[in-house]
Order: C-alpha cells, then structure tokens, then sequence
C-alpha cells in the first residue's frame, strides 16, 4: 500500500517538474477581485472588470494559443472574504493571477497568499506602501499609485506652494495612520511644519467639531488622511463651516474623481490632489476613456485604468515567456518597459512597484467646467522617481543592498 | 498602551464652540430617538428599520429634487408622508401579526426589512452617496465671535426642538395623546369605548417612521446621501433612546441633546472614543438604572 | 439524544459519516468554515434556547478568542492546542465580566447591555496595537499540534476542526441532557418557582453564560487557525446579528438546529458570493420570513412534524420573552 502511495506521490511530481515552461491548466485565467457593492465600488468594481476586459479583448483573447479566462468577485473590503475567496480562486479555481483589490488590508491579506501559492498578484486598488515594502512578494506587481506618491504628490507640492502649516485630520484605523505618517515626513522634509493632528473614527457622519479643532489650530493647510465617505463628508462639511473662505486650504490626501463627482464642484472647488491618470489630459486617455464611458455610463478612476494597463502588461509577459508560472512572468514584467495610454516609459522596480509618473489636480470651478466629469485642471507633473522615491531605506526583502 | 488618552484643555471659547455643535449633533439624535420611543412607547415594537427609514427620507428629498426639482422646503413635508405611507404599508403587512409575540420578534423582524431596504438601496446607488445642496435660503453663516456658525445648523435646531416639543405636547397633553396612552395600557377596554385601535395603532407607526424620515430631510445637505448612512446611526440612537428610557418621550429628547453634549465633548478630549462613549453610558445605565432615566419599569 | 433513541443514534451515526466525507466533496475549506460557525451557534443557542436569553453581543467571545489565538501562535509561538486554550480562556474570563453585570437584567434589556460590551471590545480591538486595526492579525501559522501533527495539510487540518466541533457539541448535549441541564429547563419554565425550591437561579444562568461564551471563543479561535486570520469582522456587531440568524433559521432551542442554520447560511454567502448587494437583501428576507412564518427553523419544522420521536427540545420559542413578560427589567 505505502509503495503505491509512494510510487503515485512520484508519478504526480515527476508530472509536475516540466510544468513550469508550460502554460497551466490549458488557460489562462484572471480573476478580479474587488469591491462591487460598497465604500470602493465606483472606483473599482464592475468597472474594473470592463477593464480587464478590454485589455483581454484588445489583446486578442488568446495569448500563445491558449484562452483567456476572466472570473470576478466581491470582497466587501473585508480580509476574510477576500482571503477565502483567493484561497478558493488558487486552489480550485485554477486561477493563475488575481487582479485589482482595493483596500489595502485585504490586499495585504491576498498578497500573503498569493507569494505562497506562487500566483499572481496585480495590484491596481490598494494604496498601502506596505506592499512593495515590508510586505513585498516576488509574485506581486503594485500598479497603480500608493501613499508614498500621494504624500509626495499633494504634500511636497502643497508645500512648495506656500502651504507650510498643516493640520491633520486623520481616520482612525490603520490605513488613515499610515497616510497622515507618511504626509507628516514629506511635509517636514520640504521645509513645512505640522501644527496639529486629530483622529476621527470611521465612518464618522459629523465631522463639525473636528473641523473646529481645525480652524482653532491656525494652520494653513488641513490635511484629509482619510478616504471614501469621510472624506466627502469632511470637504462637504468644510464648505458649510467657512474653512476655505477664513483662508485655510483643504489637501485631499487620498481624493478620487469619482468622490468629485459625488461631492459637486460647488463643494469640491479649489481642492488639490494627487492622481495616476485623468481621462481628459491627452488624445490617448480620451480615445481610451470614450470606450470605457460607452460600456459603464461613466469616466473611469485611475484605478479602473491602471486595471488595463496591468492586465496588458501581464498577458505581454506571459507571451514572452511562454509561461504562466509567477514568479517567472512578474520576472519578465519587471524586464519590460512599460508603455500604455496611461503609463509612458514605467519600469517595474525590484520591490514589485511600478514607477510611473504622478500628477498634481486642482478642482475646478463650476463656472470652468464645461460638463459632467469635467472637474480637473492639470497643476503640474510630478517625475516617476521623484513621485515614489522612498522616505527612507526600502524595507522591501527582496531589494540587495 | 494608555498614550492615546489626549487631556489638553481647550481654551473656553473653543470649548463652548465644541459645545454648541454636539447639541447640534443631540438634536439630530433627538429627532430621530423620538420617532423610535414612540414606537416603542406606544407599541412596543423595537423598530430597527429606524435607520434605513431615516435614509429613505433623504433620499426621497433627493429623488424628489433630482427627478421632479421639488425642493428642499416642500420635500420636507413631502418626503416624510411619502415615507410615512411607506411606514404604514409595513405595519399593516407585516408588523400586525407579531404584535402578540415576544418584543424581541419585532426587532428580528425590523432589522431584516432594514436588511432589504438598504440592500436594495445598495444595488441601485453604490455606496458613495449622492450631493444635496443647502437650500440657498439657509447657506452662509454668521461669526459668533466664538466660532463661525452656519446658519443650517442654527435651522437644525430650531426645527428640531419645535418638532420634539410638538410631539411630546400631542402626546403628553392632547386627548389623541390620551387615546393613545390608555391604548398602549388596555387596548381591550378602549377598543370597547368605540375608538379604533389599529387604526390608531397604525398611524403611530406611520408617524413614527415619518419623523424618521423628517430626521433624514434634515441630514441630506450636511451628511452624504448614501445607503450606508441609517446603519451608521441606527445603534447610536438605540442606545440614545434607552438611556432616555424606553417608552418615554422626554426621555427621548433629553437623552438625546444631553448625549450630543457628551459625544461633543468626548470629541475634544479623546476623538477616537466618541462613537463608543455613548454604549459606556448606555451600559452604566442599563445596569444602574434598567429603565433609563425617565422611563417606567415595564 | 436523550429521547430520540434509536432514531436519534442512526442519525448520529450517518450525520458523522457525512461529515468524515466532507472534505472530498466539497472545498474543504468551505466545510471547516461551517463547523466553526456551526459550533459558534451552538455556544449561543445554549443561551437563547435553555435560558431564554437574547445576546446580542456573542461576537465579542468569538473575536477575542480569534485575536488571542492568532497573536499567541504568531508572535508568541505558541503550539495551536496552546494557543486554542489561551483564546479560550480568555472568552471564558470575558464571559464571567459580561455575565456577572448582564444577568441581571432580561429580555430587551439584557440584549442591550451584551450589545453595550461587544462595542466596548470592539472599540478596544480597534485600538490596541496587537490587532493591527482593521488588517487584522494576518498570516497565522496553524503549526504542529502536539508538535507532531502538521496542520498545514487541509486534509489534516479539516478532521483537527470537526474533532473539536465533535467535542464542542458533545459537551454541550451532555449539558442539556444533565441534572444541570434540568434545573436550567426549570427556571426557564418557572424561575420564582425554581427559586422557591432553593435553587440559585442567577448562579445557573450565569453558569450557562460562561459556558456559552467559553464554547463560542473556542469557535473563534478555530476560525482564526482555519483562515489564518484574525480581523474587526469576528468583533463587529454584525456578526452577533449573523450568529442570531443562524440559530433562528435552524431553529431556536433545538439541539442540531444550529448546525444545520449555520451550513445553511455559510453555503448562501458562497453561492450568492457574485450577487453583491443582494445578498444582504437575502439575509432580511430570509430575517422576516422566519419571524413572520417559520418560527420553529428547520430543524424545529422538521422535528415536530416529521419525526414525532426526535422531539426533544423543539417548542414554541416564545419561552425568548417570557422573562421580560413577567415584568422584571
């Protein structure tokens, strides 16, 4: 009996060995996970999958004769659903990267999985630095943007450009903490100071009384390291209380066009923040973007571009390789300049990071606004090495030296 | 471990300001904690559908906007009977077969048609919210001297105390407030005097909800319109309307502004605490004094 | 099963089978997911259904449990028995605090104060370093049980789960079906006369309390080592809500209506995993329905009609609010 056990558990190995020049399971499948009914929806969700639709589809469907296979789900920003279902996508599903997924601590989650498993991790939602730092994983490529570019987007630029006092009013859970953190080095770095800080819970409705706090600390600049309904609330909120008008400016730390939208340009005007991607700044996003507002009725977020871009550079990968084993491809994807509508001359660093140029939004007005999703005027380019250069040494394992 | 605890005093000026906006945020509660204690005063049912009826007004006031550009002023009383038709619909389908069962069958109940509405909501909407403007009328603000007050907020509270001093005067002082009082102790008896019960029965329900609803007008141009914003709200109300008591209406009202006060407070002192301070006085209170502070043994 | 007899062994006998066979049918991750929210349910039916006590706070015994599992076997290295025993412990101390100052109270009042405390624990893991806020204590090694058992293999891991789901479920059977079990059904029926024959009514129940909150943290801290993650979702009050439905679709106050509610609702997040939104709209149908026309659960349905002999325990569930009924708050 042992010897049968012995001889099968050898047969199946020995299969197994030249598996990794091959493309597994006779397809390749993506799967996008993210969340479709909650807090990101609109920035990711179902317009991420059109995304990676897109891509799969302007790639030809098959990449070395093999079909393109694309399942979705969602994990209502919670890291057990989103753990249980990539466990589920790796082990039954034979799915071979997992894409997208918004809200860092489930990426987090996801990514842990992913580097085990040696699958693919493209991450175009989360923001955390955490994943190209301490967390980082030879199957992951961070796409889109994360709090390192934001906080050296909006903060260095902020300012530079007189805003030297900042107040922070900060989320209080994990995420909130990192982006105030890593908004106060830049700050201090470029010469500013930051004169106050106050942490709001989650899913705070009245913002009024931290606003206050705000307004008594005098400061020039108030510091939003908050997303989602926080911060439409709190800009909201600020309009109401006469921030900007008693001559304090707001900075969106983690602001998305789709929150714009939301909030109304009467609210939102004179807000500056930080971007990947805008669908109006040059022939190529627009021709992209017009296709997207075909199918979804609305602009796409930077995330839902980035979605494609990564989706593209991935299948490129595989048909260079001729594999779909993960670390091999990502291997390949960091080798490849990238070269998209939204990315021009991106490399993937050795931490799994792509380095990518950064622009700095200011909202307009209503009277500059020509129609709906026409709510950005282009501030200023902020240089990809310059956008993600690290606050201090790289924590990331994987990085020599 | 105990660093997260900040105890620098503000200077008075700034304090007094804190103080103004957490009573503008209990008369928030108060209004909503109201239309819930009477609810349960009069029909003992635990509406936990409170919450999600009081998203349904804000967003009846949107929808109203958006699609028929009626505006803030008539939707303030049309978005509250539409939600109180609504209200009365639920308690004729589905309320009325429970009412012989045990209080606690009422909240299960409540809190699945919670469940749906803001499922549904959900669905249709997403969860970023939609924009809804202060009414022109009541922008702008004026400078007390202590802190910039916009002139909403002071409209807040006007309306919010005219509403809980209706309410509390109808039912306290009024004949119908009688009616429905002698109801709650004895319906047998007062069915027997030819006035009809649930009728009245279903009316309190449907007036209950609609000042929910009331609440939610309210709320639309200072809060998000989104469907996540009744759950947010809906155990801070609760635990609003059992420290006042649960069937008291003034209890309602005073434990509604007085925890404002507090969560304000709580705000400038220790920020990351003010969602939690009210479930410690909630807690104190239960194991103190059940009944809350103006509420009767039941 | 005390009076099912033979009827009730058979059932025993194919249920286990079952259950040995599990993982090769179904993702077995899937079937371990369900036996720990099966046992967590089971915990809180002890309360609801033998007490007539409604918490609404049942998630904090379940998510400390998890958190102190995850941290002692992550950081501390524990060995995951040891690691079990500490989550459990601690979910048992918590469960003395939260018992002592709730018994007191009953009915709608006594929902409250749980529910008061579960914010204040979840307050507390949202604060404290250890849980990591909301990522969660992540990439929880499950280790070597006794040092010599590799629970990294899903097959060993899932027949790890379902011997102490077995246990569990065992001991709280053995409970019901005691001299204890007895007294605690007396002051169900009839406490002032439970009282007058000298039984200390209060100590029963807090008894009771401990024991629900012992068995739901040692639910928590399997689910901990099954997904290998510890997060603000086991503490948050909806999961006390998802406890409360599970019991109630399966059938408050019997002995397997828990399990099969909790397979039930564990089986539709997954299969309506794709339809976002609606699932939640799912959940408060299924809500209503069960209040309005399905009181008993399935299995309370299933024993009072079908099966004659296996009705044990299955009765009108009113017994939930007759201790507010009596006047008392």
């Amino acid at each position: 009996m042992r010897i049968a056990i012995l001889t099968g558990v050898a047969a199946i190995l020995a299969l197994a060995a030249p598996a990794s020049a091959e493309i597994s399971g006779d397809a390749v499948k993506l799967g996008v996970l993210n969340d479709m009914s909650s807090l990101y929806a609109d920035i990711s969700g179902a317009g991420s999958v059109e995304a990676a639709r897109m891509a799969i589809a302007d790639f030809g469907g098959t990449v070395n004769g093999k079909k393109i296979e694309l399942i979705s789900a969602d994990h209502q920003n919670k890291p057990d659903v989103g753990s249980a279902i990539a466990n589920q996508w790796f082990d039954n599903d034979g799915v071979d990267a997992i894409v997208d997924v918004p809200t860092s601590s489930v990426a987090l989650a996801v990514q842990q999985i992913a580097r085990t498993k040696g699958k693919v991790f493209l991450i175009s939602g989360a923001a955390s630095s955490d994943l190209t730092g301490k967390a980082c994983s030879p199957t992951s490529v961070h796409w889109t943007y994360d709090t390192v570019a934001l906080a050296n987007g909006t903060g260095s630029a902020v300012v530079k450009a007189g805003g030297d006092t900042w107040f922070f009013l900060t989320a209080d859970y994990a995420f909130g903490h990192a982006l105030e953190r890593d908004t106060s080095k830049v700050v201090e770095a470029s010469g500013g100071k930051v004169v106050g800080k106050v942490r709001a819970p989650l899913n705070t409705a009245d913002f009024s009384s931290f606003l206050l706090q705000a307004q008594a600390s005098k400061a020039k600049i108030i510091g939003l390291a908050n997303a989602g309904g926080d911060t439409i609330n709190s800009i909201k909120q600020a309009g109401e209380f006469g921030i900007v008008e008693g001559g304090q400016n707001l900075a969106g730390l983690l602001v998305f066009i789709t929150d714009i939208h939301s909030l109304g340009l009467q609210a939102a005007h004179g807000l500056q923040l930080t971007e990947a991607f805008y669908w109006d700044q040059n022939d190529q996003t627009r021709a992209w973007s017009k296709r997207f507002l075909d199918k979804m009725k609305r602009e796409p977020s930077m995330v839902q571009a980035g979605v494609y871009g990564a989706v593209t550079h991935y299948l490129n990968a595989i048909k260079a390789t001729g594999s779909d084993d993960g670390p091999t491809v990502v291997k390949q994807m960091k080798v490849m300049p990238v070269n998209d509508f939204m990315t021009k001359n991106g490399k993937i660093r050795e931490d799994g990071r792509l380095v990518r140029d950064m622009y700095l939004f200011e909202v307009k007005a209503p009277s500059e606004s020509k129609g709906a999703w026409d709510y950005y005027k282009q501030i200023a380019v902020i240089p990809g090495e310059e956008a993600f250069k690290l606050p201090g040494p790289n924590e990331c394992p994987l990085v020599k030296g | 471990m105990f660093d997260f605890i900040h105890l620098t005093i503000p200077p008075a000026p700034a304090l007094f300001a804190q103080l103004l906006v957490g009573l503008i945020n209990g008369a928030f509660y108060a209004m909503l904690s109201l239309g819930l204690a009477v609810i349960f005063g009069l029909l003992n049912i635990i509406n936990f559908a409170h919450g999600a009826q009081y998203m349904l007004g804000a967003f009846c006031a949107w929808f109203l906007l958006n699609t028929l550009g009626i505006g803030y002023w008539p939707a303030l009383v049309l978005a509250p009977l539409i939600v109180g038709v609504v209200g009365i619909a639920i308690e004729r389908l589905f309320l009325r077969h429970i009412y012989r069962l045990d209080p606690l069958y009422g909240l299960l109940l409540t809190f699945g048609l919670a469940l749906i509405i803001e499922g549904v909501f959900r669905q249709q909407y997403g969860s970023s919210g939609q924009p809804y403007a202060i009414p022109p009328e009541l922008r702008g603000g004026r400078n007390l001297g202590f802190m910039f007050l916009p002139n909403y907020r002071a409209w807040v509270i006007i309306v919010s105390l005219a509403v809980c001093l209706a309410t509390w005067f109808t039912i306290e002082r009024t004949r119908l407030g009688a009616y429905l009082r002698a109801a709650t102790e004895n319906p047998v008896l007062v069915q027997a005097f030819g006035i009809n019960v649930p009728r009245m029965i279903t009316l309190t329900y449907g007036t209950g909800v609609a000042l929910a609803a009331l609440a939610g007008v309210m709320a639309a141009p200072i809060y998000q319109v989104s469907p996540l914003m009744g759950s947010n709200i809906i155990i801070v109300v609760f635990a609003v309307v059992v420290i006042g008591g649960m069937g008291s209406i003034l209890g309602a009202i005073v434990s509604g502004f007085t925890l404002g006060l507090v969560e304000g407070l709580t705000k400038v002192f220790y920020p990351e605490a003010s969602n939690t301070v009210i479930f410690v006085i909630m807690a104190l209170v239960l194991l103190v004094k059940p009944a809350g502070f103006f509420g009767q043994a039941r | 099963m005390s009076r099912g007899g033979d009827a009730g062994r058979i059932l025993t006998a194919v249920l286990i089978v079952l259950a040995l066979a599990a993982p090769f049918v179904f993702y077995p991750v899937f079937v371990m997911e369900a036996l720990c929210f099966a046992l967590f349910a089971c915990a809180f039916n002890l309360l609801i259904g033998y007490v007539g006590l409604l918490s609404f706070g049942h998630a904090a015994f379940f998510g400390s449990a998890a958190y102190i599992t995850a941290h002692t076997v992550k950081v501390w290295g524990l060995p995951p028995e040891l690691g079990i025993l500490a989550g459990v412990a601690v979910a048992a101390i918590l469960g003395t605090a939260f018992g002592w100052l709730a018994i007191r109270r009953q009915g709608i009042y006594f929902a409250m104060i749980t529910l008061a405390l579960a914010q204040m624990i979840y307050f507390v893991a949202l604060q404290v370093p250890f849980t990591h806020g909301e990522d969660g204590i992540q990439a929880v090694p499950r280790g070597r049980l006794f040092g010599v058992i590799d629970l990294d293999d899903t097959l060993t891991m899932y027949y790890f789960v379902l011997a102490v789901f077995l246990l569990g479920f065992s001991l709280i059977v053995r409970t019901i079906n005691s001299p204890f079990g007895q007294v605690i059904k007396a002051i169900r029926e009839n406490e002032p006369r439970a009282v007058s024959l000298g039984y200390h009514a209060d100590h029963y129940k807090l008894v009771v309390f401990i024991l629900s909150a012992a068995l739901s943290g040692l639910a928590g801290s399997l689910k901990s080592l099954v997904f290998q993650l510890a997060s603000l979702t086991d503490v948050e009050w909806t999961m006390s809500g998802w406890v409360v439905l599970m019991t109630l679709v399966g059938g408050l106050g019997t002995v397997l209506g828990p399990v099969v509610g909790a397979f039930f609702l564990v089986a539709m997040q997954h299969y309506l995993a794709q339809l976002g939104s609606w699932v939640t709209v799912v959940q408060g149908v299924i809500f209503i329905f069960c209040v309005l026309v399905f009181r008993r659960g399935i299995v309370g349905l299933i024993a009072t009609y079908a099966v004659p002999r296996l009705r044990t325990q299955a009765r009108e569930p009113s017994a939930v609010g007759d201790a507010a009924a009596r006047g008392t708050p």
